[in-house]
């Protein structure tokens, strides 16, 4: 065993996962095939609204390969519990049952209605278009806030309306801060706003997909989930399938983003079909099928009024959101706009806050989590109105803002949400960026190109946040109605031979913890980097855990991975004392050794591991294992924090962006592996720039979802996106002993304002002050051109939207 | 309907539906899940591969139009445990995260060294337009590209030997 000297904590060492990926030899689960295997295709409702009059399936029962076809009353029995929503955010929350198999209703285009297993996937597809379905529509209920006006037809009938849910935060009850209502009556400037924040699709690489293999005693259950803890025991609640019959497998996972939460209707149907015939039966959805039916993310209405002095103190903000929940519940959808209500806050002192969010049900595909969950959509909106702010006030952006932060003197600072924020430094993660931006030069290039009216304009957006990573805290999470904890939990086994076999219940999808936990635990315990194998996404080896999501894994499952090292050491020290014939308190460990002070005896802890599994001369009672396990609850949640700087050219012929620069410092406190961070922080930004730019769901007035495919949806391809110049600082966090904050989500979550702050600061001379999202050629043209805040009508261009230009007839180019 | 492909240097005969696309072919009969599907709509680009020392989407191809031919997947590329220089760029410069889309942006990625050796920033993201990615942003993929090509000279690996003793003959890409 090679003890190593230098940490490997802070080095940007190239990933243990990757071997596998460049070479096509990855476990993803479609590329299972077990004897036997059936193969599970599922029928989807062509309409947003309307009663299943009558299914007819005898076709299909006679169409070639096929085995069984099922609807809901095989599938959905009256009285079962239906699909699980974990967070209930109110008391009285109107939540409808959501079925496996829609049975008298559809609520949205894509719902499951029947189900075929054939022995071939095209054979099961085939088979779909033998079924018969008689529907009668009913209307469809596509707008938020005409879904909670007075007389609405409803979603679901027998809840008596369209709202699901208000939840409400106010300061002044809370006792954190200051009266809303009087900060605005008092307030020498009122300033409101209404953004909205477009439907998104996570849109994840790897369609989702799962196999079911019920021949043994126990089931087993492969499937493409971010959560394969959670999964096992809502499937186990959902279904009554005892738990410990249950093993849920996450092999390799093509990326998540937040859209592989989830217990799926096709998941929970895979496992009824697979028991009902007795062989293992797989799903793998076509890519249209996840644009349909997979969860979506954002969906917003924000209504913002911000309050200040005319010299730029702020002081109170209202927030009143609606927010689609689509037909259903997801697994946590209707607490996605609660973890943005602490973050409306940012990174500044409002003495006052008043947060109110209306949970809507429409007829469209449910919203649940999508890349930072809520603190997007609060950090974007906060930060749009901040720079409308400014403009109202006459100041610079920037200025505003270094006028309201908390500095770096104030931390621990806490916030009118009643959030702690335990470090931070914004004035040093400003200053690098303005740097590195050139912000000063810039804003003088931008006077100049205003002033000689140059056709290409100029614009710089400013986004300066923080967000709340790390879900847990447990406790916190309880008193949101949360219906979990959020520790995490670890186990470390010393192999005889000196490897180490870790688990985590973090289950990666893409993240890098086979490299990162790899690090981790070669400092703890000085042993080699290629010593050290991660395992996670199995239930049954890594049998405890709360997997992925939220900026949780690093800060909460590494440290978890920390504690139970801890518990190695201590376990291995009276062992390595008695070989080494020493008082345990004469011991050292460092670099791998226990070393007696003062001298140059030692052993290391593969000697220790092997004499542990030989156990030929332990001390009495000590037992012969090296193994333990430690779960992680921090007390707090972490708090990453950046600023990132934008400049776009604007076409102001065409409407036509070009994102000239970006550069962001970001915070993340401890490093442990700068190397994926920084592509944590490509990917993100990638994402938030896209919502700014290209992404964004379409329905047409019957419902249907008419961006449906990656022909119609935007995701940026290399060639629409612009190199990034990417910095950190390094501000430990004190709410782990690692010092570290999170990075999943925080690219994501500062891009988008970032972006849309620099198109409007470019479009500002024609009167422009808002361009909803995404802001496509033919709306920055449009709003240029009428003063309007918005063009109205479909987002995309003839020209493909995204980058494509548009000429100043308003025709395609 | 009867056809044989060589895969990876395997010859392999078949029979297949005539609707039966490459990528299905490949995955399903052969037993070569290295390459995915990500789409049904061409878009994506993870399923790409070489057909005759050519990229192509492997979704948009029948596996009756592969009869008769070479296909390299990702799973060929490497020989003699020796990994392909794109392969190794991808793992030096932090070029995938997921890795879904990984097997076609390198299959790609290899294509347009081909035709262009020593790509600027702004052309290998225009020679990745038909691959998507969700995770890195690109950015890495793009440096990983252009990092491959400074070691994509004659001796820097068995296949960039192949593609430039072929690229000589006028065979492979121009």
């Amino acid at each position: 065993m090679t003890a190593t000297i230098e940490p490997e904590v802070g080095k940007s060492r190239r990933r243990k996962e990757d071997e596998r990926l460049i070479t096509g030899r990855t476990r993803w689960t479609d590329n299972l095939s077990l004897p036997g295997m059936l193969h599970m295709a599922v029928l989807r409702s062509p309409f947003a609204h309307a009663k299943i009059v009558s299914i007819d399936t005898s076709a299909a029962k006679g169409a070639s390969g096929v085995v069984a076809v099922y609807t809901a009353k095989d599938l959905d029995p009256e009285g079962a519990i239906g699909l699980p929503c974990a967070w209930p955010i109110t008391p009285d929350m109107k939540a409808p049952r959501r079925p496996v198999l829609a049975a008298d209703t559809v609520n949205f285009a894509g719902e499951g209605v029947a189900v075929v297993v054939a022995r071939t996937s095209a054979e099961a597809h085939d088979a779909l278009e033998e079924i018969d379905v008689e529907y009668d529509e009913l209307p469809v209920i596509l707008d938020m806030e005409a879904a909670i006006a007075d007389g609405a037809p409803l979603v679901h009938e027998d809840l008596g309306t369209n709202t699901s849910a208000v939840w409400k935060f106010d300061s002044a009850e809370a006792g954190t801060g200051g009266n809303v209502e009087e900060a605005i009556s008092s307030a020498e400037v009122v300033l409101k706003r209404r953004f909205r924040q477009q439907r998104l699709v996570p849109a994840f690489m790897e369609p989702r997909a799962c196999v079911v293999d019920p021949t043994s005693t126990q089931i087993t259950m492969w499937a493409a989930t971010q959560v394969p803890h959670i999964l096992r025991v809502m499937s186990a609640l959902t279904l009554g399938i005892p738990e410990h019959k249950l093993r849920v497998i996450a092999p390799d996972v093509g990326g998540g983003f937040g859209g592989k939460i989830g217990v799926l209707p096709e998941e929970m149907m895979s496992l009824l079909v697979a028991q009902k015939l007795g062989k293992p039966v797989k799903w793998n959805e076509t890519r249209s099928e996840t644009m349909l039916a997979a969860h979506h993310g954002r969906d917003q209405i924000q209504d913002i009024t911000i309050t200040s002095t005319r010299d730029g103190q702020v002081t109170g903000l209202k927030v009143e959101l609606l927010a689609n929940l689509g037909a259903y519940n997801g697994l946590v959808g209707p607490g996605v706009p609660i973890l943005g209500a602490f973050m409306f806050n940012a990174i500044y002192k409002f003495p006052a806050y008043h947060f109110a969010c209306t949970n809507v049900y429409t007829t469209t595909t449910l919203t649940d989590a999508y890349r930072g969950a809520g603190r997007p959509e609060a950090t974007f909106a906060i930060e749009r109105i901040m720079d409308e702010l400014a403009v109202e006030l006459g100041m610079d952006p920037m200025e505003l803002r270094e006028k309201n932060w908390i500095k770096h003197e104030e931390f621990p600072f806490t916030t009118v949400c009643g959030l702690t924020y335990d470090s931070g430094n914004y004035e040093a993660a400003t200053e690098k960026a303005k740097q590195l931006f050139d912000y000063d030069g810039l804003r003088a290039e931008q006077a100049e190109r205003r002033k000689s009216g140059d056709k290409v304009q100029l614009g710089i957006g400013i986004s300066t946040f923080t967000e709340m990573c790390g879900l847990a805290p447990s406790r916190v999470l309880g008193s949101l109605d949360y219906g979990a904890g959020g520790w995490e939990y670890a186990s470390i086994r010393m192999l005889p031979t000196g490897k180490v076999e870790v688990t985590t219940g973090a289950s990666a999808h893409g993240q890098g913890h086979e490299t990162a936990w790899s690090q981790i635990v070669a400092d703890q315990l000085g042993v080699a980097f290629e010593d050290v194998e991660i395992l996670h996404g199995d239930t049954q080896s890594s049998h405890k855990g709360l997997d992925t999501y939220g900026s949780r894994s690093l800060v909460v499952g590494g440290i978890a991975v920390i504690k139970a090292a801890e518990k190695v050491v201590a376990k291995a020290k009276p062992i390595a004392a008695h070989l080494l014939e020493c008082a345990e308190d004469d011991l050292e460990f460092a670099g791998g050794k226990f070393t007696v002070k003062g001298t140059d005896t030692s052993t290391t802890m593969g000697d220790v591991a092997l004499a542990t599994f030989f156990a030929h001369n332990l001390p009495d009672g000590v037992e012969p294992s090296l193994d333990s396990d430690a779960t992680f609850d921090p007390e707090n949640f972490s708090f990453p924090h950046g600023t990132h700087l934008c400049a776009a050219e604007v076409d102001t012929e065409t409407g036509r962006i070009k994102l000239r620069s970006y550069v962001c410092v970001d915070d993340v406190g401890v490093a442990v592996n700068p190397l994926i961070v920084e592509g944590q922080v490509h990917g993100g930004l990638a994402q938030g720039i896209a919502q700014a730019l290209f992404e964004g769901t379409e329905h047409d007035e019957t419902g249907t979802l008419t961006t449906g495919t990656f022909a119609d949806y935007l995701l940026p391809s290399a060639a629409d996106l612009p190199s990034f110049t990417t910095d950190r600082t390094e501000t430990p966090s004190t709410t782990n002993p690692l010092g570290a904050k999170g990075v999943g989500e925080a690219g994501t979550i500062a891009s988008t304002p970032a972006v849309v702050n620099a198109v409007i600061d470019a479009v500002r001379q024609f009167g422009v002050n808002d361009i909803e999202m995404p802001l496509t050629p033919m709306r920055v043209w449009h709003a240029m051109r009428h003063g309007t805040t918005d063009a109205g009508g479909p987002g995309r261009d003839e020209a493909g939207g995204g980058l494509g230009s548009i000429d100043a007839t308003g025709g395609a180019q | 309907m009867r056809i044989t492909v060589t895969v990876d240097g395997t010859k392999y005969t078949d029979e297949v539906e005539p609707r039966t696309l490459l990528v299905h072919h490949l995955r399903e009969k052969l037993g070569k899940v290295g390459t995915v599907v990500g789409c049904d709509t061409s878009n994506c680009g993870a399923c790409t591969v070489h057909l005759d020392g050519h990229s192509v989407k492997s979704c948009s191809v029948l596996a009756v139009q592969a009869d008769g031919c070479e296909v390299t997947t990702i799973e060929g590329l490497a020989r003699d445990g020796q990994l392909h220089p794109v392969q190794k760029a991808f793992n030096d410069n932090h070029a995938l995260q997921c890795g879904f889309c990984t097997p076609g942006m390198i299959m790609q990625s290899i294509d347009l060294l081909a035709d262009n050796p020593d790509p600027d920033e702004q052309a290998v993201r225009e020679g990745l337009e038909g691959n998507l990615c969700r995770c890195t942003g690109y950015q890495n993929i793009v440096r990983a590209v252009r990092d491959a090509a400074q070691h994509m000279s004659p001796g820097a690996g068995p296949e960039a030997e192949r593609i430039a003793e072929t690229k000589h003959a006028g065979v492979g890409g121009d």
